[in-house]
């Protein structure tokens, strides 16, 4: 289980800054249950974007965004109303946002911010894809985390450590930034290297104050409130 | 003349650098900065360089300029956050030091603490953002600052890539750095001019001065571990072979041609040289001298 919030709708409005229509894509798995990106926030966004002069070319929720297999299979009766958007919004989380771009050869904007659940991952194994840091930054690097994919999670570009793609701690892992250039250079979006992305809020990858709450901390709460 | 003032009226700078050793004996870096204060215009002190710990580049800066070389203080952003990063900076301007080099770090991994945290808050562009930031009489959160610097930052680049990818991603960061506030810059070791030459053509458009890095060749061996090692060096094998030809005892005499030799080559291209001579810094003089600068 992971959990998501919608980013601000003038956030994923800039990003659909220049493009004319959209694909929205939801989830049926943690999204829906964050109430972030099921069906009924997938029908909202739908009528705010056409509000706001964007055609829609077509919507989705499928299980398991998360799943590459799942992505492909769910977008088969879809692929026309695809073809016809200049970019997929991913309503779901920074997995299922990964999922899908690294799925599907069309620019994927994500809608959500995956918040810290204080410790459990998602799925889509294999590497570590989501800190939940509550400030998505898919938009600027092509469908590729920046915080997960490079080891010192780096947000303004690659280091200079890397070698033939490798990234300098282990000629096993690939360079963050370099899957990230050959994604935005396939997208055609490599301007996005130039956009300024400031420090990351570290409040916002800690745990929820409500979570960070033991029994210890309850059982001092209602001593003081004399429960 | 300040190095500010040098590369802002268009003259050739010379820097170097110096780099603080584990422990507090300061007695070796007070003889480099009394032999080298004439000499270069002013000198790198590396801060953790290669994620090794030692003494550190804010203390050292300020024992060099009593000694009368001018610091570039060195600021990596693997050790601190942006509070401890902020604060160190203000201290500096309070020490007099007033050029500042902006570098992300190695990773802790590389390092004599594998096991230290790394912090990465910052990178090499939001920290320049941050001194320029603090340059305008504000901290990063908006807070007045009661008094403020007025620092000279720079920032490094690498001039030679392995892929494609690389390479576009070092140019595209150059140029967030310097729109981030980097007023002067300082490149990786350059062996091939030609490559370097065409490295300034790519980057000329940006107008900010860029210093040549030079490592002088000590030995065949050390040549190649930095072929094989470091990141965005690459010895050609004829200077390989030119080190393998004479006799080791004038190995350390040939590094030092060489090195001449190629300040002599991308004098014409760039703004200055950037000397790194790891543990050489000694011999710097006589690089300067052999390349008649």
């Amino acid at each position: 289980m992971i959990l998501s919030e919608q980013k601000p709708f003038e956030e994923i409005l800039g990003y659909l800054e220049g493009e004319k229509s959209v694909f929205i894509l939801g989830c049926n798995g943690c999204a829906q249950s964050s109430g972030s990106g099921g069906p009924v926030q997938v029908e909202e966004m739908k009528k705010k974007l056409e509000e706001a002069g964007k055609k829609i070319t077509g919507t989705k929720v499928i299980d398991f965004l998360c799943e590459k297999a799942l992505v492909k299979s769910g977008l088969r009766g879809k692929v026309d109303e695809v073809a016809a958007a200049d970019s997929i919004l991913v309503m779901t989380c920074g997995i299922g946002v990964q999922a899908v771009a690294a799925s599907v050869n069309k620019i994927c904007h994500p809608a959500c911010n995956t918040v810290n659940l204080g410790g459990s991952r998602g799925e889509w194994k294999g590497s570590e894809r989501c800190q939940e840091c509550g400030q998505c930054l898919l938009d600027y690097t092509g469908g590729i985390c920046p915080i997960t994919a490079c080891t010192k999670s780096l947000v303004s570009g690659a280091c200079g450590g890397a070698s033939n793609g490798k990234c300098e701690i282990s000629p096993d892992r690939d360079c963050g930034w370099e899957l990230i250039y050959n994604r935005l250079k396939a997208k055609n979006q490599l301007d996005k290297l130039k956009i300024f992305i400031d420090p990351l809020d570290h409040s916002k990858l800690m745990a929820r104050p409500e979570m960070m709450s033991t029994s210890r901390y309850a059982l001092e709460q209602s001593d003081q409130e004399g429960r | 003349m300040s190095l500010q003032s040098k590369l802002e009226s268009g003259k050739f700078a010379i820097t170097c650098e110096v780099g603080p050793l584990k422990g507090t004996d300061i007695t070796e870096v007070e003889e480099n900065a009394e032999l080298l204060k004439d000499k270069v215009d002013a000198a790198n002190v590396t801060d953790q360089q290669s994620s090794v710990m030692r003494l550190g580049s804010l203390v050292t800066s300020s024992i060099i300029l009593k000694k009368g070389l001018e610091p570039i203080y060195q600021v990596v952003c693997r050790d601190r956050n942006r509070i401890a990063l902020q604060s160190d900076l203000l201290s500096a301007w309070v020490m007099g030091i007033r050029n500042v080099l902006s570098i992300t770090g190695d990773l802790p991994q590389l390092g004599d603490h594998p096991a230290a945290k790394a912090v990465y808050d910052l990178d090499s562009v939001t920290l320049l953002q941050t001194i320029k930031t603090l340059n305008d009489g504000h901290d990063l959160a908006g807070n007045e600052l009661q008094g403020k610097p007025a620092f000279f930052p720079g920032a490094v680049v690498k001039v030679e890539s392995d892929t494609e990818a690389s390479m576009e991603l070092q140019v595209a960061k150059l140029e967030r750095k310097i729109a981030a506030g980097a007023r002067f810059i300082q490149t990786q070791a350059v062996y091939d001019a030609g490559i370097f030459g065409k490295f300034m053509k790519r980057v000329e458009k940006f107008k900010v001065p860029i210093l040549a890095g030079i490592i002088p060749l000590r030995s065949p061996a050390a040549a190649r571990f930095m072929n094989k090692n470091v990141s965005g060096v690459r010895v050609p094998d004829e200077l390989i072979e030119k080190m393998e030809n004479v006799p080791k005892e004038d190995r350390v005499q040939t590094g030092i041609e060489i090195a001449a030799d190629i300040i002599k080559q991308v004098k014409p291209l760039c703004q200055g040289v950037h000397i790194m001579a790891i543990g050489q810094e000694k011999r710097v003089p006589d690089i300067i001298q052999a390349a008649g600068l």
